[in-house]
């Protein structure tokens, strides 16, 4: 009997040249990383121990670990309103959602100097409070904040979607209130959007560049994040410092990656 | 606890799917809402239970207007047609939850999930998943989490909708005696007439949002108040007809006629598939056999009438002798022994 299943000579060939495209676009750049690091270790991680390489990567994880909790709390929030209830411009909201995914970034640093910045509209306000936002860490966080607002927010939606809200009626039969059906029905249930967007926002954050070099302009020690000081770095001719910063970040992607493989599984 | 609903409404846009519906039901009964799919019955229910709001109209539980209630206030216990249990809490919190948002005390809780899982035939099943339960199994579990927390009202919606044939016999057996034992006023949503007679002290038949009729199994069987309620219940015949002087012809087969209708109207007549006599006349009758067909335990037989031109058919127990001969394109002798005739064109006629 012939197997539907036993590759014939085409689906093998086809197999190799996907194999052999992907291995060339992944793994060669990523490769050449390694090899440069590797070759001027010492060099590297000096540079990488060095203040400026530390503040820049602390910069960007409180960034990342600030998206994702606030976004994690606002994206329930705003899956719950968009899923659950029906008003007037639901469908326009629904859309703006996506718009940090079409917008380019350096679009989105842009358009926020415009309202932060020297002559920005909220300039009066922000500077009667005595804040610095523009060319501060505030303007790093909230541009990050914004462009990667959609991810946990669809990725809950589409859970909240799933299991439609039978439970929460079986809930509130059983006398309980809003708040604890909440707690105890609603929230266990998205867990696993919740951590997939998490994963998701974590990604974007720790990457972003565009919108956080216009905003923030990669001042060392302030708002220099892990990815503008690559872009320093190159700029100054200092390549394995980098090369360096790029491998961290890398291996921080694959982390990620593994994190939402399992989710998947 | 006794139930009141009085001219319940409520539109969904611009469809009336409940249109003033009125009923009572007494402390202990089980009472079945039945009526076909899309009539406005789960609705009911839901308006009950605070899960809807009505347009307008009155919920009275025990004597006192629940309107402005929410359901977490009412204390009624709802089974959902897909169960709705909490997917992440296996069984026995699931049974609990109910208690534990009530803050009872641990021990009690503990005591009362012991006690329900093994009223339910659930034994040591407490800490699986509900993933991992059979569809009767799920059911049995959402119907203890509704017993759990003793509410004075237990709704249930298409409960046996989701398990299949065989399962589905059982838990209504099963329903019927835990209802015998506990006693809780009960209501259940069906669509299936079998269901509703087989375990409800009184039927409700709703339809397009009305309630047509309402009685016990045997006087709606025997009594159908409408033309609709005729037509639903059982395995019925609708043949065109003419009153005439006190008897109503259906070509040249007449029955006295149960249901005066001035001489002449033309009426549609409704004869149950076990009010039917046919035997084999050959040469005369005044119908032909097309098929002759086992089901189980009887005999469907279906016939053209002549006159008329319309199918008719009866069903008879396999061994009965009136079936001697009758085969089919034979030709057959019928008499109806009971029916039931509505003016064409009469208000509720449909």
């Amino acid at each position: 009997m012939h197997s539907l299943r036993r590759p014939t000579g085409v689906s093998r060939f086809i197999f190799l040249g996907v194999c052999a495209w992907l291995a060339a676009l992944l793994l060669v750049p990523l490769g050449a990383l390694c090899v440069n690091v590797a070759s001027d270790l010492g060099h590297v991680v000096s540079v990488l121990s060095g203040p400026e390489a530390l503040n820049a990567i602390a910069l960007t994880l409180a960034v990342t670990l600030a998206c994702i909790v606030f976004n994690g709390i606002f994206g329930v929030a705003g899956a719950l309103v968009l899923v659950r209830q029906r008003f007037v411009g639901r469908r326009v909201l629904d859309a703006l959602v996506d718009l940090p995914l079409a917008l380019s970034p350096v679009m989105t640093g842009l358009a926020f100097l415009l309202v932060l910045g020297r002559s920005g509209v909220l300039r009066p306000v922000v500077d009667r409070l005595g804040l610095d936002v523009a060319f501060a860490w505030p303007s790093v966080l909230i541009v990050t904040l914004f462009v990667t607002l959609p991810f946990t927010l669809r990725e809950v939606a589409l859970v909240l979607e799933e299991v439609g809200d039978s439970e929460e009626q079986a809930a509130s039969t059983l006398g309980a209130s809003a708040w604890q059906a909440f707690w105890r029905v609603t929230l266990p249930n998205v867990r696993g959007g919740l951590v997939m967007g998490a994963t998701l926002t974590a990604a974007r954050a720790l990457g972003e560049f565009g919108a956080v070099l216009v905003v923030g302009g990669s001042i060392a020690n302030r708002t220099q994040t892990a990815t503008t000081f690559i872009h320093g770095a190159l700029e100054e001719r200092q390549e394995s410092a980098a090369y360096g910063m790029a491998l961290l970040l890398a291996a921080a992607a694959v982390a990620l990656l593994f994190v939402l493989q399992r989710r998947r599984e | 606890m006794g139930i009141r609903v009085e001219n319940l409404v409520k539109s969904f846009g611009s469809v009336r799917v409940v249109d003033h519906v009125s009923f009572e039901v007494r402390p202990g009964e089980l009472v079945a809402l039945l009526g076909p799919s899309g009539g406005g019955k789960s609705t009911v229910l839901r308006m009950i239970a605070g899960l809807e709001a009505a347009d307008s109209g009155e919920v009275w539980l025990d004597g006192a207007r629940v309107d402005h209630l929410h359901a977490r206030d009412r204390q009624v216990g709802f089974v959902f047609q897909h169960y709705a249990l909490f997917r992440h809490m296996t069984v026995a919190d699931n049974i609990a939850f109910g208690l534990s948002v009530r803050k009872i005390p641990l021990a009690e809780q503990k005591e009362r999930v012991a006690t329900l899982l093994e009223v339910m035939g659930l034994p040591g099943m407490g800490e699986r998943m509900p993933s991992q339960l059979s569809g009767g199994q799920r059911q049995r579990v959402a119907l203890a989490r509704a017993l759990a927390p003793r509410p004075k009202l237990l709704l249930l919606d298409e409960p046996f909708g989701a398990v299949d044939a065989k399962v589905r016999e059982e838990l209504r057996r099963w329903l019927r005696k835990l209802h015998d034992e506990v006693h809780t006023t009960s209501i259940f949503v069906t669509h299936d007439q079998e269901e509703a007679f087989a375990i409800a002290d009184r039927v409700m038949i709703i339809s397009q949002g009305k309630l047509e009729q309402a009685g016990s199994p045997v006087e709606i069987l025997d009594n159908p108040a409408t033309e609709f309620v005729a037509r639903f219940v059982g395995d019925v015949n609708v043949l065109p007809g003419v009153s005439r002087q006190g008897h109503v012809h259906v070509g040249r087969v007449s029955v006295p006629a149960e249901d005066p209708h001035p001489d002449g109207t033309a009426v549609n007549v409704v004869v149950r598939a076990y009010d039917l006599k046919f035997w084999r006349e050959d040469g005369a009758g005044v119908a032909t056999v097309r098929r002759v067909m086992t089901v189980g335990d009887r005999v469907r037989v279906e016939a053209w009438l002549d006159e008329v031109e319309a199918p008719i058919f009866a069903q008879f127990p396999r061994r009965s002798s009136l079936l001697h001969g009758v085969e089919a394109g034979c030709r057959i002798a019928v008499e109806i022994t009971q029916a039931r005739a509505w003016a064409v064109h009469a208000p509720d006629a449909r």
